[in-house]
């Protein structure tokens, strides 16, 4: 904020060029902000956000590869203002309302725009919505999701689900082992239980989620514990709580 | 039709038949033979029963022999051999019985009246064998025209569900709420290019909406439909959709259910081409083969992307068109392998000369 007039970094991300010019015409009106970049897909807008450090970010839902809401997931979103594009999708719509993020819906009037635009610019320094509960609402009822976006440096990679081993929550972060190799993801652990199929993966204990498939067995450890080991041979800690967790998921298994 | 189907109303049957049987022999007995009543009575019942049995059991005989032309000789001769053995044991029991009423209850004069009689008693034996049989086959005649009308209901009621689903998925919200956001874009960058594509829109839901009424088009008029559909999503996707056709002359004027195609073509758009940054394509074969038509929509497809709404529901819809108006003779095969998702088509080739 240098005195006069803020200027703004805005990014636009949409598949469709058409779309990506009808939101660049509208903001030719505002010499406050600059379009740092536009984007046709997922994987150009995480490695743009991380070029430019956007303060706002125009954001469609539906692209290939990665979704907006997998977007949101893998960039900083410390002072960046998101609005949301997309055609009709109840369940998007569904889960912008209650996070109160706003939105725009395809097609859109001027006078829409202007709106999201200054609510968009008053709104910063609010408090953030996490990205990972966001896309949990946007699911239909019983839907999880099918794969984990991931960000290692500046590499983006997808880890489908059912190739997950298990997690295990760090500080900040949280450290996703599949098939031999570990990720790192910024992300709570209770986020990423939100995102996953409960019939599959269960909370073992606070700092760990394991995929049900690949629990070998269950031994007792000291006096009141208990360790699962995994087909790969790694031994994860079961807390009492997470051990009862275990026992019902299994027994209705059977 | 099975053992379980012999219901209330089939005892009932057999009881009120077993009595009103039962009642005319003894009276008959009694009056036109002179037999004492406690022997007529004696005689008659057990042979009721016995005869309700023996036509009940014609049913089996009937179930080894449905009425097929084919077979008409070997049926008649199997029921009168049937006939012939159940009055001759029918007959067989009553003398046995009449036997015994003479010696055991006393009553002499009765086997000689029996053995008088005998010879009516064969007839009744075997008629009402016969009648046993006239009654299995109406039987199973009015079940197999119940089923047959309970299955064209369904049918019926589920091509009218099917064209229900189709029209409803035809104008997919998101399909359209794209296209108005391209005209909205448009309107500045290219107005004459807007205008087309408002053109393009109106042709493609003028056609939709008059289709959903006819139960069969010519091959051609889908096509169009299909071009109409493309070049509205071409504005949308511009150098990533590619679209060919490869369409046989005979097959144009074949015809098939309206909107049979369009669902294909926009699952390989929703679920295909903008899933894939680089885009891809879309291919369209017809040919005709003698009495058969195959169709085949195939389109890129990245096994990876995982689209969260499989194309299930789209195809089970095409499938059950297909069966609603062809049956057996319709087929629906889908494949993914390697990066290319294919759904052939195969029904019997009609064109409007035909039917």
């Amino acid at each position: 904020m240098n005195g006069g007039k803020r200027k703004w970094k805005a990014l636009i991300v949409d598949d469709e060029e058409l779309a990506r010019k009808l939101l660049r015409e509208m903001l030719s009106s505002h010499p406050e902000i600059e379009i740092a970049a536009e984007c046709g897909n997922g994987m150009e807008a995480v490695k743009a956000a991380g070029e430019h450090k956007p303060d706002l970010l125009f954001l469609d839902v539906q692209m290939p590869k990665l979704t907006g809401f997998d977007v949101l997931e893998l960039v900083d979103r410390s002072g960046v203002a998101t609005i949301f594009v997309t055609a009709f999708d109840q369940y998007a719509m569904k889960a912008f309302d209650v996070h109160a993020v706003d939105y725009l819906l395809k097609p859109f009037s001027r006078e829409r725009f202007e709106a999201a635009l200054e609510r968009a610019k008053t709104q910063e320094g609010r408090k953030q919505v996490d990205a990972a509960e966001l896309a949990a609402a946007s699911r239909p009822a019983g839907q999880y999701a099918e794969r984990i976006v991931v960000k290692d440096g500046t590499k983006v990679s997808l880890i489908a689900v059912n190739k997950l081993d298990y997690a295990e929550a760090l500080d900040d972060y949280v450290s996703l082992v599949s098939e031999g190799k570990k990720h790192l993801k910024q992300q709570t652990i209770s986020g990423l239980e939100l995102a996953l199929d409960p019939a599959q993966f269960v909370r073992i204990h606070r700092s760990y989620i394991v995929n049900l498939e690949r629990v070998a067995r269950i031994e007792p450890y000291g006096k009141d514990s208990k360790v699962a080991i995994l087909a790969s041979g790694a031994r994860l800690p079961v807390s009492r709580a997470g051990y009862a967790r275990l026992k019902t998921l299994l027994e209705e298994k059977q | 039709m099975d053992r379980s189907d012999i219901g209330k109303s089939a005892w009932a049957a057999i009881g009120i038949s077993g009595v009103l049987f039962a009642a005319i022999m003894g009276i008959l007995l009694v009056t036109r033979w002179g037999m004492n009543w406690l022997a007529a009575v004696t005689l008659a019942i057990p042979l009721s029963a016995v005869a309700q049995g023996m036509a009940w059991s014609a049913r089996f005989t009937c179930r080894g022999n449905p009425l097929v032309r084919r077979d008409a000789w070997r049926t008649v001769l199997t029921h009168l051999v049937a006939a012939a053995v159940s009055g001759y044991l029918w007959v067989g029991i009553g003398r046995m019985e009449a036997a015994w009423i003479d010696s055991g209850l006393g009553i002499t004069g009765t086997y000689k009246r029996f053995l008088a009689l005998q010879t009516h008693l064969y007839g009744v034996g075997i008629s009402y064998y016969l009648l046993g049989v006239a009654f299995h086959y109406m039987l199973f005649a009015q079940r197999a025209s119940q089923e047959a009308q309970e299955r064209a209901l369904e049918s019926s009621v589920r091509a009218r569900e099917a064209e229900l689903s189709a029209l409803k998925a035809q104008i997919n919200p998101h399909f359209l709420y794209n296209s108005l956001n391209s005209i909205s874009a448009l309107t500045s960058i290219d107005p004459a290019r807007a205008r087309e594509m408002c053109v393009s829109l109106a042709d493609f839901l003028r056609l939709t909406l008059g289709m959903g009424e006819k139960a069969v088009i010519p091959l051609r008029e889908e096509v169009s439909l299909l071009e109409k559909y493309c070049a509205i999503e071409k504005v949308r996707f511009g150098e990533r959709l590619n679209v060919q056709e490869e369409i046989q002359e005979e097959a144009k004027e074949c015809l098939l259910p309206p909107l049979l195609l369009q669902p294909l073509f926009e699952n390989a758009v929703v679920h295909g081409i903008a899933q894939m940054p680089e885009g891809g394509w879309i291919r369209l074969r017809a040919v005709r083969n003698g009495g058969r038509m195959s169709l085949t929509v195939e389109n890129s497809w990245d096994p990876e992307a995982g689209s969260s709404r499989k194309n299930g529901v789209g195809l089970r819809n095409v499938q059950r068109r297909l069966e609603a108006r062809y049956g057996n003779e319709g087929q629906l095969h889908a494949s993914a392998e390697d990066e290319v998702f294919r759904v052939s088509l195969s029904f019997p080739a009609e064109t409007e000369k035909t039917t």
